[in-house]
Formats: structure tokens, C-alpha cells, sequence
């Protein structure tokens, strides 16, 4: 009986601070193994690469929350990404550079904003299951992508566009800060406001919210719109880093890292819960131990597997705490 | 409540007014091939579009086993992209090997994922996820991310390239010998009755003393298995063990599933209307290229998915009214 509650006990500080003592971990072993890894230069690509996937987590674990999940964010990012060069290549961009620029920031986000419109109406309204629902942008939003851009890789020089992945503010990227000002901003929103209130009641448990008065409809839609424009600001994000647009490649595979980050980080698939630095930590997690395998020379196939691992191994630890 | 742990025969016997859409659909769209263009009907467009899509139908009757319980597999494409790779390795020594050899292979992730979810009590959606990262991370490493050729001197081409009795590809002929089979299983075994159960209502089943954890653990090993087959013929059909390959299938495969009839909520399913929402997948793909042979409109490969996501709207749509309209009609 005692052993057996402080078993429990353990296990349930581990499941605690499972994140922190893996992140701490993945830094001491980075320290003592792979070479220059305190090197400032380290820090920069680490934080420009893992910002995409912090940015989408935080919509990710916002949708979670509510009890779904959102298949779409890569193909919305691929949607984004391909559509900005579009607008500031075009000859009226080329002629007013700041409408232009503008335009292919602000269009780009609208058209997110409207995909996850589509994916919150068909859950709330339509009663489709999310997997089922976010399925049809996966499976078509990359398309019109690539119908956009005929598949082709569009290359681009604009400096002003290009800052969005490639400035620094106080020396740090700049989409570093923008990860700190959403999940800031994301935590408010969860832990003061009243949507976010609404948003755990409805994924905590839907009748009981639905009977107390949450407008249960638009909670949930404000949950997929949300992701999907951080979703666009993501696939921004990335086109602007690489000065090159590829709708076959911006944002692939994103939903798995993104949902593997807000599980990572102690997100409930069941809903219910939305902890945004959680996410944050759980991105940062996913992004070192993909550049420690690389940096010390393991192959991207391996880094997979291991990835796989990890997510097992969080959603087992996990599961242990709620028991 | 009760709708959720009583079950009705005439839901997964396929004439249910769920899964009569994806019936009506295939006709109309088979209708429509036929009248609009001449070789649609002919022996070579029969043979080669059943062939090409035999991998789907068989991941997709796999997956209606999972997702009948009430779970999903995420894995099933980067499962047959590994095994395409040991089909490849195993060809050398013969269909006799090969075969067997490379359902093992998918069977023993299917497993994986049966441990993840039965025993470790890992959500289907994760575990799947994570096995989906695994096996395309294994495929890449023991393929050393190339494709790898099949040996041709051995009898492992026979299976995609050569007709059974000189009429049918060998890879239909195994799949329609697998899909009867799993549909006897689903609807005259009691292995089937308990998967059904589980899905209208896991603690209920337990109760009545149904052996859920064995049925759980046999869905997914069984979809793992499909997925072995589906990569033996991706290999052999191809000539080559294709470690890239796979992607979205899941996807596809859970379309056809749904397009069947099938909710994801478990509890209801048919195996024929699933292999109908395959072929209707499919069928989409082959009359746009048969359009596209036309030389009047020109859709590239890239339209071929927006549509596909676009008729998946459509009879998702038509489907939760259907759903509706029933919900309105028991209660």
C-alpha cells in the first residue's frame, strides 16, 4: 500500500517534470558531446527552425483542447507560403512595394483564417469528426497550393518580406519573439480571458458546457481558425527563411510535429487542457533532439525513429498520471 | 446511450442508408465512364485500374477492422513502404518467401501498435502516429533511403505483372481472396461480432465478457498485415521496393472507409462498401485521366487532389445529413 502510493507518487512527479528533465538532459548530454554546441550561432539556427513548429503547436494544442485535432496545418502552411510570392511577384506589388508587401502577408493569413472557418463549421455545425473534417484540406490544400504555383519552386529577392525568417531583434531571430509574443498572448487568452474558459469547459466536458450556456459552436470554430492562421503565419515564416517558396515541401509532415509538441508538452488528446508553454517546451524538445542526431552525424530516417519514441514514451508517461 | 452499445444487423450487411450513397455513387460514376469514352469498359483499363488500386482496397478493408473498434491506424502507408523495401530484399528467393516473408514484417508492426494501444494503453491515434515515424524512419534506414530493386530471375514477378488463367492479375486474385475472407470473419465469426461490439461500446463488451483486448490486438495486427500486402505488391507491381512511397495513404485509406459508410466512432461497418468507397476513390483518377486523354481539358496531377479532397466534402456532407436525419428518426 505505501510502496504503492509512492510509486504513484513518483511516477506522477515524473510525469510532472518529465519535459523540464528532458530538455535539461538534452542539453547537458549536447554540452559534453556535440561539438560547438554553446556557440551562439547554435542558438540561432535552433530558434529560427524550431519557431515554426512552436508557433503551430500553440494553435495545435488550442484545437486539442477542445477535444479535436487539425490534420490541415501543413497543407495550410504549403497554402500560405505558396500564395505570398504570388502577390508581391506580381507587377502591381513590383509597383507599390508597400501594398504589395502588405498584401502578401495580410491575403495569405485571411485565406488561413477562412480554411480553418471551414474546418471549425464542419466539426461544430456539421457534427464531422475532426480527423475526418481537417482530412479534406490535408488532402487539398496542398493541392490548390501547388495549382497556384503550377509546382514550380518560386525564388525571391525581398529583403522586407525576407525579415519575417531571417532579422534579428537584440541580436536574436525574429521569429523568436514572435513565438514569445503568441504564446504569451495564447496563455493570457487560456488562463484569463473568457474564451479560454469556454475552450477547456468545451473539451473538459461539451454537454456540460453546452448546457451551461457556452456557446459551444463558436468556441470550438474560434479554436480551428486561430491554428489555421498561425498555420499561414507559419508557412510565411518559412518561405521567408529559405527566400524560396515549394508547395510540395513548406510545412510537410508539420501536423505530426506539431501534434507530437502539444502531447509532449502535456496536452490531453481527450481535451480539456491547453498548457501553451507546455507546448512551447515540447516543440523546443522535438526541435534538439532532431539537431543533436544530426549535428553528431546520426541520419535524418533515424532521427524519425526516434521521434517516435519520444512520443510514446510522453503519451505513456502521460497516461500514467491520469491514472 | 442505447444507441451506442446495441447494434443492428442490417448496419454492416451493407444496405444501410449509410452505405447505400457509396453504391449509388459507383454506379453513376461507372455509368458515366462507360457512355463517355470508348476503351473505358475494355479488358486493359478493367484489369490495369483493379491492379493499381489493389493496395488500397486491401489497406482500406484493414483500416475498417481498426476503425470499427472505435480506433485508427495512421501507419498502414509508412508499414507498406517498409515492407515494399523487404518484398525487395526478399524477392531473391522467390515468391514462396517473399510472400510470407513480407506479411510477417507488416504484421509484426501491426503487433506494435496492438501492444502501444491494448497494453500500454496508448491512444490509437498516437501510437499509430508513432509507428508511422518509425517504419518510414526503418524503411529509409535498411533501404538506405533508395529504391531497391527486385531480383527479376525469380518467380516475384509473377504476382504484379502476370495474369492468373490467363484473365486476372495475380495481385486482384489475392485481393479478392482477402477481402472475402475478412468479410466471412467480420460477419459470421464471433472474433467480427466482438469487433463490432467494441465499437458500440468498449466497457459494455467488457462486461459481457467478450474478449476485447484479443480483438483489439487482432485489428491491428491485422491492419499491419494489409499493409504488409499492400507493400508485396507495391513491390512487385513496380519492380522495385519504394521507401518514399506511402505517404498519405492512411489518409486515402480512411477516406474509403468513411465514403463506405463507416463512422469513425466505431460500432458499424462493411467490408463491401468499404471496398466500394476504394474503387470510387480510385475511379475519380481514372476518369480524369480518361478526360485528360481527351486533349479538351488538361488537369494536372496537382487538380487530381483537390478534387479528391473536394468529392471528399461532398459525400461527407451527404453523409452527416444522412446521419441526421436517422438521429431525428429513433428519437
Amino acid at each position: 500500500m505505501t510502496t504503492g502510493a509512492m510509486l504513484n507518487f513518483d511516477k506522477a512527479r515524473i510525469a510532472h517534470y518529465g519535459g523540464p528533465i528532458a530538455l535539461v538532459a538534452i542539453l547537458l548530454f549536447n554540452v559534453a558531446i556535440t561539438p560547438n554546441f554553446l556557440h551562439p550561432q547554435t542558438l540561432f539556427v535552433n530558434i529560427s527552425q524550431v519557431a515554426t513548429i512552436a508557433i503551430v503547436a500553440v494553435g495545435m494544442t488550442l484545437v486539442i483542447a477542445t477535444g479535436g485535432i487539425d490534420l490541415s496545418v501543413g497543407a495550410i502552411m504549403a497554402l500560405s507560403g505558396a500564395m505570398a510570392p504570388l502577390i508581391f511577384l506580381s507587377p502591381y506589388a513590383e509597383a507599390y512595394p508597400t501594398i504589395g508587401l502588405t498584401a502578401a502577408i495580410g491575403v495569405p493569413i485571411l485565406v488561413a483564417f477562412a480554411c480553418g472557418l471551414f474546418n471549425g463549421v464542419l466539426v461544430s455545425v456539421f457534427n464531422v469528426q475532426p480527423i475526418v473534417a481537417t482530412l479534406i484540406f490535408f488532402i487539398s490544400g496542398r493541392g490548390i497550393a501547388l495549382v497556384l504555383t503550377n509546382g514550380n519552386l518560386q525564388t525571391f529577392t525581398n529583403p522586407a518580406f525576407s525579415y519575417l525568417g531571417t532579422g534579428k531583434i537584440l541580436g536574436l531571430p525574429f521569429q523568436g519573439w514572435l513565438v514569445a509574443i503568441i504564446a504569451i498572448a495564447a496563455w493570457w487568452m487560456v488562463a484569463h480571458s473568457t474564451y479560454g474558459r469556454q475552450l477547456l469547459a468545451v473539451g473538459g466536458n461539451e454537454r456540460a458546457a453546452r448546457l451551461s450556456g457556452v456557446p459551444v459552436r463558436k468556441v470550438k470554430i474560434g479554436a480551428y481558425v486561430i491554428c489555421a492562421g498561425l498555420s499561414g503565419l507559419a508557412g510565411l515564416i518559412v518561405v521567408a527563411i529559405n527566400s524560396a517558396s515549394d508547395a510540395a515541401r513548406i510545412g510537410n509532415l508539420m501536423e505530426l510535429d506539431a501534434i507530437a509538441a502539444a502531447v509532449v508538452g502535456g496536452t490531453l488528446l481527450q481535451g480539456g487542457r491547453a498548457p501553451i508553454f507546455g507546448a512551447i517546451l515540447g516543440a523546443v524538445i522535438i526541435q534538439l533532439v532532431k539537431y543533436t542526431l544530426l549535428a553528431n552525424g546520426v541520419a535524418d530516417e533515424v532521427a524519425l525513429i526516434a521521434k517516435a519514441a519520444i512520443i510514446i514514451l510522453a503519451v505513456y508517461v502521460q497516461q500514467a498520471r491520469r491514472e | 446511450m442505447v444507441d451506442a452499445t446495441t447494434f443492428d444487423l442490417r448496419q454492416h450487411v451493407g444496405g444501410n442508408s449509410h452505405s447505400s450513397g457509396v453504391w449509388i455513387a459507383l454506379i453513376a460514376l461507372i455509368a458515366f465512364g462507360l457512355l463517355r469514352y470508348e476503351n473505358f469498359g475494355g479488358a486493359y483499363n478493367i484489369s490495369s485500374f483493379l491492379n493499381f488500386n489493389a493496395m488500397f482496397i486491401v489497406i482500406a478493408v484493414g483500416m475498417c477492422f481498426v476503425i470499427m473498434t472505435g480506433g485508427i491506424d495512421l501507419s498502414v502507408g509508412s508499414v507498406a513502404a517498409f515492407t515494399s523495401v523487404v518484398a525487395a530484399y526478399l524477392s531473391p528467393y522467390g515468391l514462396q518467401v517473399a510472400l510470407p516473408g513480407t506479411i510477417a514484417a507488416g504484421i509484426a508492426i501491426g503487433a506494435l501498435n496492438g501492444f502501444f494501444v491494448v497494453a500500454m494503453r496508448i491512444p490509437p491515434f498516437i501510437a499509430t502516429l508513432a509507428t508511422m515515424l518509425g517504419a518510414k524512419g526503418g524503411a529509409l534506414v535498411i533501404s538506405g533511403a533508395q529504391t531497391i530493386s527486385i531480383d527479376w530471375s525469380s518467380n516475384f514477378t509473377k504476382l504484379g505483372m502476370e495474369q492468373a488463367f490467363g484473365i486476372l492479375p495475380w495481385t486482384i486474385v489475392v485481393t479478392g481472396i482477402v477481402v472475402v475472407g475478412l468479410w466471412i470473419v467480420l460477419e459470421r465469426t464471433s472474433l467480427g461480432r466482438t469487433v463490432l461490439a467494441i465499437g458500440g461500446g468498449e466497457d459494455a463488451s467488457v462486461m459481457m465478457g467478450l474478449s476485447v483486448i484479443r480483438a483489439k490486438f487482432f485489428v491491428y495486427t491485422l491492419s499491419g498485415g494489409c499493409a504488409g500486402l499492400a507493400g508485396l505488391f507495391l513491390a512487385s507491381g513496380f519492380g522495385a521496393g519504394q521507401p518514399l512511397e506511402g505517404v498519405g495513404w492512411e489518409l486515402s485509406a480512411i477516406a474509403s472507409v468513411v465514403v463506405g459508410g463507416t463512422l469513425l466512432t466505431g460500432g458499424m461497418g462493411s467490408i463491401p462498401a468499404t471496398v466500394a468507397g476504394a474503387l470510387l476513390l480510385g475511379l475519380v483518377f481514372n476518369i480524369l485521366n480518361f478526360e485528360n486523354g481527351r486533349g479538351v481539358i488538361s488537369l494536372s496531377a496537382y487538380w487530381q487532389m483537390v478534387i479528391r479532397g473536394g468529392f471528399l466534402f461532398v459525400v461527407i456532407l451527404f453523409q452527416s445529413r444522412v446521419a441526421r436525419a436517422s438521429a431525428k428518426e429513433t428519437s
